[in-house]
């Protein structure tokens, strides 16, 4: 048997509940990684705690009451809100932070028999594409340490990648799951905007935010998404209402006849030459399985960066006006009035994207210019949803890249955030319109320590089912999904 | 224009006097707190007067991750008075959310309707003494409440109560249709009365769940409108009625002598009876509107709004119309009587006992509403009832027992409420005396014993008959039916 931590979260869950392999014994086996990490990949862990649970899944299988992911370890990502350990969302301003209560997210796994490990590294208030952002320091990524893992949730894919743990969680706000999963080699599914809740997840921007899974392949990300997904109306208003699905039902369906649009936007000339030829003999292997390709249109892709990045910062503005130093978070040790209070706690406790964010959002919005920016961007964002459903009179999925290149390197766009703005381009248009979408291992470049190459998948709404359909069966093809730093011997 | 629109216009041009020269002209916005159990977007309790924060949850805190939801019953007040002010009730309206930093608003914005509200438009009427008036409505949205901020008991700082945050208010504007502190009372009470008979404000004004805002401004008639001040937070009719006199006698004053009235906010101090600013224009903050991305549009099934109308109870204006029409009251006794549902049922009922809609309507506004404020208790604590009012009523209408009696029958009814009213009327020898072979022998004797004043009255003196009436009704104790004693007496004399 290959070793625990190379064991997909099917694997591992069957030979937890044929009691091939005790709770405690895999929860202490991915411990001892997490421990050992040099990647920086988690922000916090609970041994203790995470044992209790352990063994707790292992008495439940032990009397055949196993749930459908008993004894499956588990993380985070920090930006959802836990009880158990500290949520800081990669922020100073919220260091040390305990929540009262679970987001639903991490209550619909613990309910489904997970395990906790602990919670993971992202931007701060998930706000980057490079995992560069977080006030603790970046999360390397696991391929090569000089290389950023990709963000918001650099920490999520970086652990997964590393094999820290089997399954972690992610937030997809323009790509947050999928950029990074692209960079770190595995796979991750944002789906529709409003099938997971948004409850307990610490907001960035509200109509884009969507929580989603983060594993090795799409059986796993199948098992984990029906875990988590289902309608929260009672806690979350943009809760979609429509019943919990089970995703791993549709997975071994031929997709013989399948339409997979190519949008002609997605491969100009900002693409790099080994992301095109990956996604080339992605296709091939489409083909191979009976899929049809099909050229599409979607013209609006480009607006979809000052789009994106008007929008979310002024909800973003809005959403982060909370942290005044008031109730809870960092408050500045010294001030002689209410207003140096909250300008001083603001200034100590945000970092320097997110305060960028917060005046950009304060911006479009102020009286004079909420019409010329912000009632624009809604007006175009509708449009480009538009597009979408316009492309899928033609297809039944889309494929493209999820980023124009593979990771790059550390600090290499700190000084020119506008370049790693313009990295989103292939993500933002999917989180604009709120449809499914996820990114799937199909290569790795030529580099002296290669690094992984994602491609997309985008259906439409709803539709998880048929994304991960489509990449179950590309992954019965290849190999690329199964590659480990540490087989290629990049991880040291 | 509109229909309403050009009755409003006539109605305004001969409306009220002005004073040295200046038009007033006021608009209303009030803020009416729903009777909810919960919070507008939380679980959270709104009963008043609880220990600080200990009715605040998550939503309310501001926690991170904490998610709105609306409260659809806060939803249904507002379809409510919508229904009740003849407004139209929006398919969709949308929330948005007003930035701005204060200690007391956790989120860092407070939760509002701003483009387009659910209620839009209808019209409030009323009389302003014995003249009719209309005011018209521009918009009730529903909003949130802040928390309250404690300067007293902490030195150097400030505490936060949050129990009140995200309380559900209605936040009810006007158009500037009120001519008069008289007619902005006027309105507030009426409004005040609307919304506590459709149920969904308590009213109460010291706690806060009726807060006016009065925008005042004056001008020459004919004239733009000046501008505005608004005074904010009027708690109490009293204060309203002395607040807005001060304030359009200051800015008469102060155009007057030649000063601009710059927009503002100000402060009612009931101390010394005066207004003073709070904040101009210029400090006014951009709140930075926008939708909330965590609210969906507030959408209303046609179907709800059906369903909302047929438990609307009768409204006061068509209740004193029909009050008129059925029982033949004066428009007077109608208004009165329907000043609050209960006091309506306890007519309605009062008559359904005794069948004698005046006698009810005067004996509920005279003696029984005289005994309610001696004592202080509300009309729905009553310790009569509706049924026993009307055996007192029918008792007096059948001339078993005089007026006068009947004020004794209350009194000691209202003591013991439990005695029937023939038992108080029996044991108090209240009974008239009916019998005309009793009343008959009383007059006998009267006539007998008091021969000078008989030929007196037949000499033309009519006092004469009154003194023998006296004389009579004393032999009988007070006791004899005093209608059939005087035709009796007629009888014997003629």
């Amino acid at each position: 048997m290959s070793e625990i931590h190379d064991l997909s979260v099917a694997q591992l869950s069957k030979a937890l509940q044929t009691k091939e392999l005790g709770a405690v014994e895999v929860a202490k086996h991915f411990l001892n990684r997490v421990e050992k990490d040099k990647l920086g990949s988690f922000l916090s862990h609970n041994p203790e705690l995470t044992l209790r649970r352990a063994l707790e899944s292992q008495e439940r299988i032990q009397q055949n009451q196993a749930r459908p992911l008993e004894g499956v370890p588990i993380a985070h990502k920090d930006v959802f809100v836990t009880k158990d350990f500290p949520s800081t969302a990669g922020s100073k301003m919220l260091e040390g932070y305990r929540s009262s209560f679970d987001a639903t997210v991490v209550d619909k796994f613990a309910q489904a028999g997970c395990v906790p490990l602990g919670k993971l590294n992202c931007d701060e208030f998930a706000m980057g594409s490079s995992n560069e952002n977080s006030a603790y320091g970046p999360a390397l990524n696991p391929w090569n340490a000089q290389a950023v893992p990709g963000g918001s949730s650099g920490g999520s894919a970086a652990a997964v990648s590393a094999r820290l743990t089997p399954a972690a969680t992610g937030t997809d706000t323009g790509g947050s799951i999928r950029q990074p999963a692209s960079f770190c080699g595995i796979t991750g599914i944002k789906p529709t905007y409003g099938r997971a809740s948004r409850y307990g997840m610490i907001a960035y921007a509200s109509s884009l935010d969507q929580a989603g899974p983060m594993a090795k392949d799409a059986l796993d990300c199948a098992l984990l998404l029906s875990a988590m997904c289902g309608p929260d109306l009672d806690r979350d208003s943009t809760s979609l209402d429509i019943v919990e699905e089970d995703y791993t039902k549709t997975l071994n369906q031929s997709i013989k006849g399948l339409k997979i649009g190519v949008p002609k936007e997605f491969f100009g000339s900002g693409l790099a030459l080994e992301v095109k030829s990956a996604l080339e003999e992605a296709q091939s292997v489409f083909k191979s399985l009976g899929a049809e390709f099909v050229p599409i249109t979607l013209p609006k892709t480009e607006l979809s960066i000052p789009v994106y990045y008007i929008i979310a910062p002024a909800e973003a503005s809005s959403n982060l006006s909370r942290f005044d130093g008031v109730r809870y978070g960092h408050r500045a040790k010294e001030y002689n009035d209410l207003m140096q209070m909250y300008k001083k706690s603001r200034a100590e406790g945000f970092g320097a994207e997110v305060k960028k964010r917060i005046m950009t959002g304060a911006y479009v919005l102020s009286h004079g210019y909420y019409d010329a920016y912000y009632l624009q961007a809604q007006k175009i964002r509708r449009l480009i949803a538009e597009d979408f459903q316009a492309a899928f009179k033609e297809c039944d999925l889309i494929m493209g890249p999820v980023a124009p290149t593979t990771a790059w390197g550390l600090g290499e766009k700190t000084a020119d955030p506008l370049s790693s703005y313009l990295a989103d381009i292939f993500t933002l248009p999917a989180s604009l319109a709120g449809l499914p979408a996820m990114s799937v291992p199909c290569g790795m470049s030529k580099a002296a320590k290669p690094l992984p190459i994602g491609m997309q998948l985008i259906g439409n709404y709803v539709q998880e089912s048929k994304l991960l359909n489509a990449a179950h069966q590309y992954q019965l093809q290849t190999q690329w999904h199964t590659m480990s730093p540490e087989m290629t011997g990049n991880l040291t | 224009m509109s229909k309403s629109d050009s009755q409003h216009k006539a109605q305004a041009a001969q409306s009220m006097p002005l004073i040295q020269g200046y038009e007033v002209v006021i608009g209303f916005e009030t803020h009416a707190q729903l009777l909810t159990k919960s919070k507008i977007f939380s679980r959270a309790s709104t009963h008043f007067g609880a220990e600080p924060n200990t009715q605040a949850c998550a939503v309310d805190l501001a926690l991170p991750g904490a998610l709105p939801v609306m409260n659809k019953r806060a939803v249904e007040c507002a379809i409510r008075l919508g229904l009740a002010l003849g407004s139209h009730v929006a398919h969709r309206s949308i929330f948005a959310r007003k930035n701005y930093f204060y200690p007391d608003l956790p989120k860092g914005y407070q939760i509002s309707q701003f483009e387009i509200p659910v209620v839009q438009g209808g019209e409030i009427s009323f009389f302003v003494g014995t003249t009719p008036k209309t005011v018209r409505l521009v918009r009730a949205h529903l909003e949130e409440d802040a928390g309250k901020s404690l300067h007293e008991n902490f030195i150097g700082m400030s505490g936060i109560d949050l129990n009140r945050a995200g309380t559900p208010l209605l936040e009810i504007v006007t158009e500037p249709d009120m001519r008069s502190s008289q007619e902005a009372v006027a309105y507030a009470k009426e409004l005040h009365k609307i919304v506590t008979w459709i149920q969904i404000c308590d009213g109460n004004m010291q706690e806060g769940s009726f807060r006016c805002d009065a925008n005042v401004s004056v001008r020459k008639p004919g004239e733009p409108l000046g501008t505005r001040r608004e005074i904010k937070n009027l708690n109490s009719f009293k204060f309203m009625q002395q607040a807005i006199d001060f304030e359009v006698l200051w800015q008469i004053e102060q155009l007057e002598e030649g000063r601009a009235i710059e927009q503002a906010t100000v402060l009612f101090d009931p101390e010394t009876g005066e207004t003073r600013s709070m904040r101009t224009k210029e400090d006014a903050a951009d709140y930075r509107y926008f939708p909330d991305p965590d609210l969906p549009p507030l959408v209303i099934a046609p179907e709800w709004i059906k369903e909302i109308q047929n438990s609307m109870p009768e409204l006061p204006r068509s209740m004193a119309e029909r009050f008129v029409n059925t029982y033949g009251l004066p428009a007077y006794d109608a208004t009165t009587l329907t000043q609050s549902p209960q006091m309506a049922h306890y007519f309605e009922a009062t008559v359904k006992a005794c069948g004698q809609a005046k006698l009810a309507s005067n004996w509920i506004m005279g003696e029984l509403s005289r005994k309610l404020n001696e004592e202080n208790v509300l009309i729905e604590r009553c310790p009569i009832s509706a049924a026993q009012l009307g055996e007192i009523i029918s008792n007096i209408s059948k001339g078993e027992i005089s007026n006068n009696s009947g004020k004794v029958v209350l009194e000691a009814l209202w003591a013991s409420p439990t005695t029937g009213v023939a038992e108080l009327i029996a044991a108090k020898g209240l009974k008239q005396v009916n019998d005309s072979a009793a009343l008959e022998k009383i007059i006998d004797e009267v006539l007998a014993a008091n021969a000078d004043n008989v030929a007196q009255y037949k000499a033309g003196k009519e006092k004469a008959f009154n003194a023998l009436i006296g004389q009579a009704m004393k032999a009988s104790k007070g006791q004899a039916n005093p209608q059939q004693l005087t035709e009796l007496l007629k009888k014997k004399l003629a």
